[in-house]
């Protein structure tokens, strides 16, 4: 019998991106989502803005969101801890249709995770009444599109965990 | 020092089309730019952000590069959110003004000082982010003379104000709310400035 690994390609993910026309991709970089960077850069339908910490990502969208342009949020699961407050006042109060992409770091199928920052993000999406997506391979990547769809229905932030690493 | 009402009525008086976003006291209703604007169309007030008006304004310099946006924020505000100097610097838009309101107080909760009021150099902060320009100014009439200057300037400039502190000691509950609110600015701003 042959086993076919299943991975998540960054390409897949892009191409959601697109599809979806997402004009900004606001980020920082974390190890979920390694491979993207070069691909971000060289397509120029997308434009790349890096940040120095992660609860500038909301508020920076939500600029972009009133000036008509439609943003994705690309940030770790750690990186939600620290935003906060920019998800409440900047995402939530404010209606913004917002899809972040979370890497979710920790996040083991098998449960078998020490990782606090695995344990803690979905109590806490739960807690602020923010639905969410679980994507793991290339074939659950349309989900995006899902995440898109509600958050424009519900003008409310939508998450996609990205629950593994991509590969090369 | 220059009063902070005087600094917000300049600026308005100077926008042209400008997008202002102001935050805490240049955000206040009695002595920011609510009180004096000519334009409030094209005003984006936020308050309670923890110090991300300079984020939101960066976000709108981005979907709009051909329209000005003049960001009026706190030395308390910015030092909640320093790296956006550098998120901003880094995409460089040319269209972005940063002014700082640098009373050296957190005005809103009692006067209590920030850390590094008079320690801390903005301007040098600014440059060292790696801002197109940089300005500081300590009276109104340098100010004033040199305003055209300044916004003629390819951005994102940075703009240091030292500003008089004027502190509001009324308990947050009985405070006059702004009649134009952050949700007000987001339902009328864009049609306000076209779609990007």
């Amino acid at each position: 019998m042959t086993i076919h690994e299943s991975v998540l390609h960054p390409t897949v993910i892009i191409e959601e991106l697109k599809k979806n026309k997402f004009t900004h991709v606001v980020w920082l970089p974390d190890s979920e989502t390694n491979f993207m960077y070069q691909l971000l850069t060289s397509d120029p339908s997308l434009d790349l803005v890096p940040v120095c910490r992660e609860g500038e990502t909301m508020a920076i969208a939500a600029g972009l969101w009133v000036g008509g342009k439609k943003p994705v949020v690309l940030i770790q699961n750690t990186g939600i801890f620290e935003s906060g407050d920019s998800i409440r006042g900047l995402g939530l109060d404010i209606n913004q249709p917002l899809v972040m992409l979370i890497g979710y770091r920790g996040w083991s199928r098998h449960g078998l995770t020490t990782d606090s920052a695995a344990r803690y993000i979905e109590h806490i999406l739960h807690a602020w009444g923010i639905n969410y997506f679980l994507i793991e391979t290339d074939e659950d990547a349309d989900r995006i599109s899902l995440a898109a769809e509600e958050a424009e229905r519900t003008q409310k932030p939508v998450a996609v965990l990205v629950g593994s690493e991509f590969g090369a | 020092m220059i009063n902070n009402t005087d600094a917000v009525r300049l600026l308005d008086s100077k926008r042209d089309g400008a997008v202002i976003v102001p935050t805490m006291n240049a955000g206040n209703v009695h002595m920011g730019l609510p009180s004096v604007s000519t334009h409030d169309e094209l005003d984006f007030p936020l308050s309670g952000c923890m110090g991300k008006a300079s984020s939101v304004g960066l976000g709108l310099a981005l979907a709009h590069p051909e329209r000005k946006i003049m960001i009026l924020d706190g030395d308390g505000s910015l030092l909640m959110n320093l790296g956006t100097l550098v998120t901003l610097s880094n995409k460089a838009p040319e269209n972005l003004v940063h002014f700082l309101f640098d009373n050296g107080v957190y005005a809103v909760t009692g006067g209590q000082p920030v850390p590094g009021a008079g320690r801390a150099d903005w301007k040098k902060l600014a440059e060292g982010a790696g801002y197109a320009a940089t300005f500081s100014f300590d009276n109104l009439e340098d100010l004033t003379t040199s305003i055209d200057q300044v916004l003629a300037a390819k951005g994102p400039v940075f703009v240091h104000l030292e500003v008089a502190p004027e502190i509001e000691n009324t308990a947050v509950q009985f405070r006059q709310r702004a009649r134009r609110t952050v949700h007000t600015a987001i339902r009328e701003l864009p049609e306000a400035i076209g779609k990007g």
